[in-house]
């Protein structure tokens, strides 16, 4: 209709809408998601923590499910929010690595995405 | 494990010598584990107004964007600010609405109206207002911050007294909450001439 895409913002905050809508509804989503991106308008990176409630908030790093009771003490360690793509993939592979020794399910592999300027691809680890 | 304890949070505000102060932690958990540190119950209605929204956090904002909405369709047809009182009111017929289904938010409402004279309400999940004329509480905290406000809230507190007052309030309160902290924020309003002043600050608080 706009001829352009979401922000981040305004894609966090309409979902988040949809979100708080479908709680109270008959058949509610059960799902939470991380929602990362780029705003061209402003070229700042964005990044969203929300729930199937229709909680959101703006964080610096996230994580959801059990995996974030041991990967966001390692990222509160290691963050550097002024930090290269490279830096932020290596903290990517310390949280990984941390579920692989100390949490009980194995994962197996991760799909990792970016979001910048160039747009949205696929990276390996 | 209640529904208003899942996120954590809370707010406190006061009445003093021509002036109202308004107050919030700013952690927002999951249960035990932290998720946000910078999540703010308290929002600016008017220049002279501000509401608290402690709960559940997705009603603090719903709550918020319905507020928003009715609040700027008041001022588009009375052509004027609303005053306290009457946003106060606005609060409890909005909660009201939902008496079978309720949000789960119990806001704190703080303002000077236009001659000045200041103003702080809260109501319940279901709108049932208090009208208290010295402070009212919300919140995980809220026990605590009755007990810090009873003893340390006297009468006719100049602005930056008011501000020690309900700070020292808050992060003692706080700090006794394993669902309340990380870091809080006082907002002092006071008249300039006919203006509403709002002194917006960050506190030096536990980060635990």
């Amino acid at each position: 209709r706009n001829h352009i895409a979401l922000r981040p913002s305004s894609a966090a905050s309409w979902t988040r809408a949809e979100l708080a809508k479908s709680i109270r509804s008959r058949n509610p989503y059960s799902v939470n998601l991380l929602l990362g991106g780029w705003d061209p308008t402003s070229n700042t990176p964005h990044l969203y923590w929300l729930d199937y409630l229709g909680t959101m908030a703006t964080v610096p790093f996230a994580a959801h499910g059990y995996g974030a009771y041991f990967s966001l003490s390692t990222m509160d360690r290691y963050h550097n929010p002024e930090g290269t793509l490279e830096e932020g993939l290596d903290l990517l592979r310390k949280c990984i690595n941390e579920l692989e020794t100390r949490f009980i399910v194995n994962l197996g592999k991760f799909k990792v995405r970016v979001a910048d300027k160039d747009g949205v691809r696929v990276v390996e680890l | 494990m209640s529904i208003m304890e899942l996120n954590g949070g809370s707010c406190v505000a006061m009445v003093g010598k021509n002036c109202v102060a308004i107050a919030c932690d700013l952690r927002l958990g999951n249960q035990a584990l932290t998720v946000a540190t910078n999540f703010s119950k308290v929002f600016p209605v008017t220049p002279s107004t501000l509401v608290g929204l402690p709960g559940l956090a997705t009603d603090t904002m719903t709550v918020w964007e319905k507020l928003r909405f009715r609040t700027n369709m008041y001022e588009m047809k009375e052509n004027r600010k609303i005053s306290p009182q009457t946003l106060a009111h606005l609060v409890s017929s909005t909660l009201y609405e939902k008496r079978f289904g309720p949000y789960f938010v119990e806001p704190v409402i703080a303002g000077l109206d236009n001659s000045g004279v200041p103003f702080i309400a809260s109501t319940d999940l279901i709108g049932c207002i208090n009208f208290a004329k010295d402070f009212v509480v919300s919140g995980t905290a809220s026990e605590k911050l009755f007990g810090m406000a009873e003893s340390l809230w006297e009468p006719d507190l100049a602005p930056e007294e008011l501000f020690e007052t309900i700070s020292q309030t808050l992060l003692n309160a706080v700090d006794r909450d394993a669902f309340s902290g990380w870091g809080a924020i006082v907002w002092v309003v006071e008249m300039d001439g006919s203006e509403g002043k709002v002194t917006k600050r960050w506190l030096r608080g536990r980060m635990d």
